[in-house]
């Protein structure tokens, strides 16, 4: 095996375990980005052996100069492969550290790999010509890496030996551009003269500017701090999935900003349930204390409530907003444009909701920033707009100058990442205030063939059976609150709303018992065609009628869920909230279920809830973790 | 202020861990080939780690039938070790029909071996998700993947437009037929392989260690997998060894190197 310089190995340049600090490449096409990298990888030593005379005596026998770009080619093994060369890393290391140059030449599909590979970095330099100047995609480029939230910005004015190293040019680029960065809120680390092609000020000090003084690419780089994580913001623990491996709950995610600890009491939002960090979860770990911004971990709770993927645990103090509706500024990457109206996906961290854009405020060109507010209907490619946006369910946000994590979301398509927006001027509230002053719900346009697309959720029938003050009318009531609050359409039907109206002509005979099922069974089947999640809450004593009410729901192709709503017939008879089981004990009530007339428990029902051992919360909480999934299993393409 | 001390290696693993769990979320059939290599048992023990100590969907050995003894004990002792649901594929048919090392070429061998292999067993277990231990730094046609990245129903690999993946948003859909690699460890060195193994004490076949002045750095078919001249015995001769090296880490698997190009061609009709 070849023993060489271990410095200079290109594949295996990580040698110690301090982190790779990941540098994108950007800038305008042609100002040298592919010879500034060509360059590093020289004076680094990254090359392979034998590279570079391979690659000169490639370039004497085409009658080409020689040129740093070659290398990068080369060395990706691009040259003649027909491959366009899409994000890639490149490792290198000075004395100080390990790094990975993550570059995204031009072409068609540019954006996209510059965004992912941006999106990835820990710094970025962007290149300017000397002669060229400031050109559209040195502003652009700019602009997304402000959005992608890159901190550090190093700006290298290249090609320094075409301008015969002239400092006034360098001053007038370095004046312009910074201007442009300024309104963009960016500010530049560094301006500095090179030229990768001659070398000058990369690896060491140029000698041709000694006007300059400060310090060279490398050296640049090399001081740049290592990226921090976000752990002095305010708590942000986003669930990616609740799992059930071995019988206990573990809420997964990853803490985006903040620590946590066990024994924190939290807030999960949407719904602003409360409960106390049991345990954090980990297996097999290095690390048994506090989880901080950046892990990814477990946690069990002391109090169960309803949690699920696309909740965010923050304390009690600190909240994240509310929101169904805020303003954003959103990049556009796809060839067919954005239209108000239409209605996306938006994913913001583990949530995903339905969402139309409802006006465009503004346009900006991201290389002028000229920005045009003509009542705007579309946003095209390329381009940038500051805009209103509705969703269908309530989205817990962050504005993205206090946690950029939660402050930025994708539109998606079709299955496609279409773009990429940054929430601003969302208004903090007291959680204890009534509800913020985000939400905003207006009636949704519900077409007849796509309501489960519209309102983002299936109809379904809920059939709740069990014995008298089991606790069905409570229960069928906090599960059409949860369901009304996620933005659903639900309603209870119970013997309140339908014996006075539509049963009106029915009594208590085994007939009319019957019939009042099957007059219950039908009215919850249209109703959950027509897109209502529809909870009944009768006694239904006999299996018969309600496999009946089940056929009646599943031939107008409704879900049909069968919950017993479990008690002991003593605690039942205990409760008595309607005196109802002393009048049968005292022969008032004739046929009382229970007591003179039978009860069948369901022999499979799809959930049971024991009211006898769970608090109401517990069942409700039951009941949402089997029924939520099942409401959203719909063809999105319908 | 909060003072928290975490590593390059603690990043890597919290990565990979949410991208198992943004995975396993996503879809619902799902499976994770296992090559019993040193990045396949990474690749595994992250999953426990996501998982709190259970890897939730099967693994798939694709048996060319030109394994190493060792490997396939190696097999047996970590199913049981790890509990793993283990699903084994060998294209019988091509074996029926005689291809193999002794009479054709690697390239040929490898696709028929591996790459339809894998094939007929996606057919059969209609998988959404295959979850893969590929890493950026192996191969330069690995180096443009993403975390999530879309196979075709005839399971080509589209390099030149690739979905855009930011602010760990993923492109989490696939057709019928179609199916999505997902790349825990792409963002993982060799090096970082070898520092957690030994961190986490992971294990791994013996072959990786020398043994008579030989070892392998990369493990695949007994017929085309060649050693190298190596004295590391442990973990740390092993880093120290790479560290010094200059030599790429497949360079001692045959069909990559068959013809130019061979391994953009290999994973444009569906190589792992």
């Amino acid at each position: 095996m070849e023993q060489t310089n271990p410095q200079s190995a290109i594949r295996n340049p990580q040698s110690s375990a301090a982190p790779t600090l990941r540098v994108v490449f950007v800038g305008h096409v042609d100002h040298g980005k592919s010879t500034l990298i060509g360059r590093i990888l020289h004076d680094t030593g990254s090359l392979p052996e034998g590279k570079i005379e391979q690659i000169k005596k490639a370039c004497a026998a085409e009658g080409m100069g020689f040129e740093f770009a070659f290398l990068l080619d080369a060395l990706l093994e691009e040259q003649k492969q027909n491959v366009t060369i899409d994000t890639t890393e490149i490792p290198f290391r000075t004395p100080r550290r390990q790094y990975a140059i993550i570059d995204a030449p031009g072409h068609k599909e540019f954006l996209k790999n510059m965004i992912t590979g941006a999106s990835r970095a820990d710094a970025a330099i962007l290149v300017i010509s000397a002669d060229e100047g400031v050109r559209e995609q040195s502003r652009r480029h700019a602009y997304l890496l402000s959005m992608l939230g890159i901190k550090h910005l190093i700006v290298v004015v290249n090609k320094m030996d075409l301008v015969d190293y002239s400092e006034k040019r360098f001053r007038e680029i370095e004046q312009e551009y910074r201007k442009f960065l300024r309104e963009l809120g960016l500010e530049a680390r560094t301006f500095i003269p090179a030229s990768a092609r001659e070398g000058e000020n990369v690896a060491q000090a140029s000698a041709k500017m000694k006007w300059y003084g400060a310090a060279s690419v490398l050296e640049a780089l090399d001081s740049l701090g290592p990226q921090e994580r976000d752990v002095d913001l305010p708590l942000r623990f986003c669930v990616q999935d609740v799992y059930r491996f071995d019988g206990r709950r573990i809420i997964a995610g990853r803490i985006e900003t903040g620590t946590l600890r066990a024994g924190d009491q939290l807030v999960f939002s949407p719904a602003n349930k409360a409960s106390v960090v049991a345990t954090i979860e980990r297996w097999n770990a290095q690390e048994n204390g506090p989880a901080v911004a950046g892990d990814s971990i477990g946690i069990t709770l002391s109090e169960q409530i309803f949690v699920e993927r696309g909740y965010v645990a923050s304390r009690e103090n600190e909240t994240p907003i509310e929101a169904n509706r805020f303003h954003a500024d959103l990049f556009w990457i796809v060839r067919e444009p954005l239209r108000v109206g239409h209605l996306y996906s938006l994913r913001l961290a583990t949530q995903d909701v339905k969402c139309e854009v409802v006006s465009i405020e503004r346009v900006m060109d991201s290389s002028t920033l000229e920005t045009k507010s003509d009542a705007r209907e579309q946003l095209q490619r390329n381009e940038i707009g500051r805009l209103t946006i509705q969703t269908r369910a309530p989205l817990v946000i962050d504005n993205h100058d206090r946690i950029p994590d939660l402050g930025r979301f994708v539109i998606i398509d079709d299955g496609q990442i279409c773009g990429g927006g940054t929430i601003f001027g969302g208004v903090y509230t007291d959680r204890t205030v009534t509800k913020s002053k985000n939400i905003f719900w207006t009636e949704g346009k519900i077409t007849a063939n796509a309501r489960a697309v519209r309102s983002g959720h299936r109809g379904a029938v809920v059939w709740l059976t069990g014995l008298s003050g089991a606790g069905k009318s409570t229960i069928a009531q906090s599960v059409e609150r949860e369901l009304f609050l996620r933005g659903m359409h639900t309603y209870v039907l119970d013997g309140d709303n339908i014996r006075h109206g539509l049963n009106s002509n029915l009594g208590f005979s085994p007939d009319d018992r019957v019939e009042n099922i099957r007059r219950v069974s039908e009215v919850a089947k249209l109703m959950a065609d027509a897109g209502t999640v529809v909870i009944t809450a009768f006694i239904s004593p006999y299996r018969m009628d309600r496999s009946r009410a089940r056929e009646i729901a599943l031939e107008g192709n409704a879900e049909f869920i069968e919950v017993f709503v479990d008690a002991p017939l003593e605690v039942c008879e205990a409760r008595d909230p309607k005196h109802l089981y002393k009048k049968a004990r005292a022969g008032q009530i004739r046929e009382f279920t229970g007591i003179d007339a039978p009860y069948e428990a369901p022999e499979d029902p799809e959930i049971v809830v024991r009211t006898d051992q769970q608090t109401v919360d517990e069942s409700v909480a039951t009941i949402l973790e089997q029924l939520l999934p099942r409401l959203r299993e719909y063809d999105v393409n319908d | 202020m909060t003072n928290i001390q975490r590593t390059h290696l603690d990043d890597l693993e919290n990565q990979s861990i949410f991208i198992f769990r943004e995975a396993y979320h996503v879809f619902k059939n799902i499976a994770m080939p296992w090559s019993m290599g040193k990045d396949s048992n990474v690749l595994v023990w992250l999953a426990r780690k996501a998982f709190f100590g259970r890897v939730p969907f099967p693994v798939l050995h694709i048996d060319t039938t030109y394994e190493f003894p060792e490997m396939l004990e190696f097999r047996e002792w970590a199913t049981k070790h790890h509990n793993l649901n283990l699903i084994v594929k060998i294209n019988t048919e091509a074996r029926a029909r005689g291809i193999g090392y002794e009479t054709h070429d690697p390239v040929t061998v490898t696709h028929e071996l591996k790459t339809v292999a894998l094939q007929q067993v996606l057919a059969e277990y209609k998988w959404d998700a295959l979850i893969t231990g590929i890493r950026r730094d192996e191969d330069p046609t690995r180096a443009k993947e993403r975390y999530f990245s879309p196979r075709n129903a005839q399971f080509e690999w589209d390099y030149k437009d690739q979905p855009p993946e930011f602010w760990s948003q993923f492109v989490t859909t696939a057709a019928k037929g179609e199916h999505v690699r997902i790349q825990p460890l792409l963002d993982w060195t060799e090096v970082d392989i070898w520092r957690y193994i030994q961190r986490e004490n992971i294990p791994i076949p013996q072959m990786y260690f020398a043994r008579n002045g030989r070892r392998f750095r990369s493990l695949g078919c007994s017929p085309i997998t060649q050693a190298i001249e190596s004295t590391a015995s442990t973990i740390d001769e092993i880093i120290a060894e790479l560290e010094a090296t200059k030599t790429t880490e497949r360079a001692g698997r045959a069909q990559d190197h068959y013809e130019r190009n061979a391994m953009q061609k290999l994973r444009a009709k569906g190589f792992l």
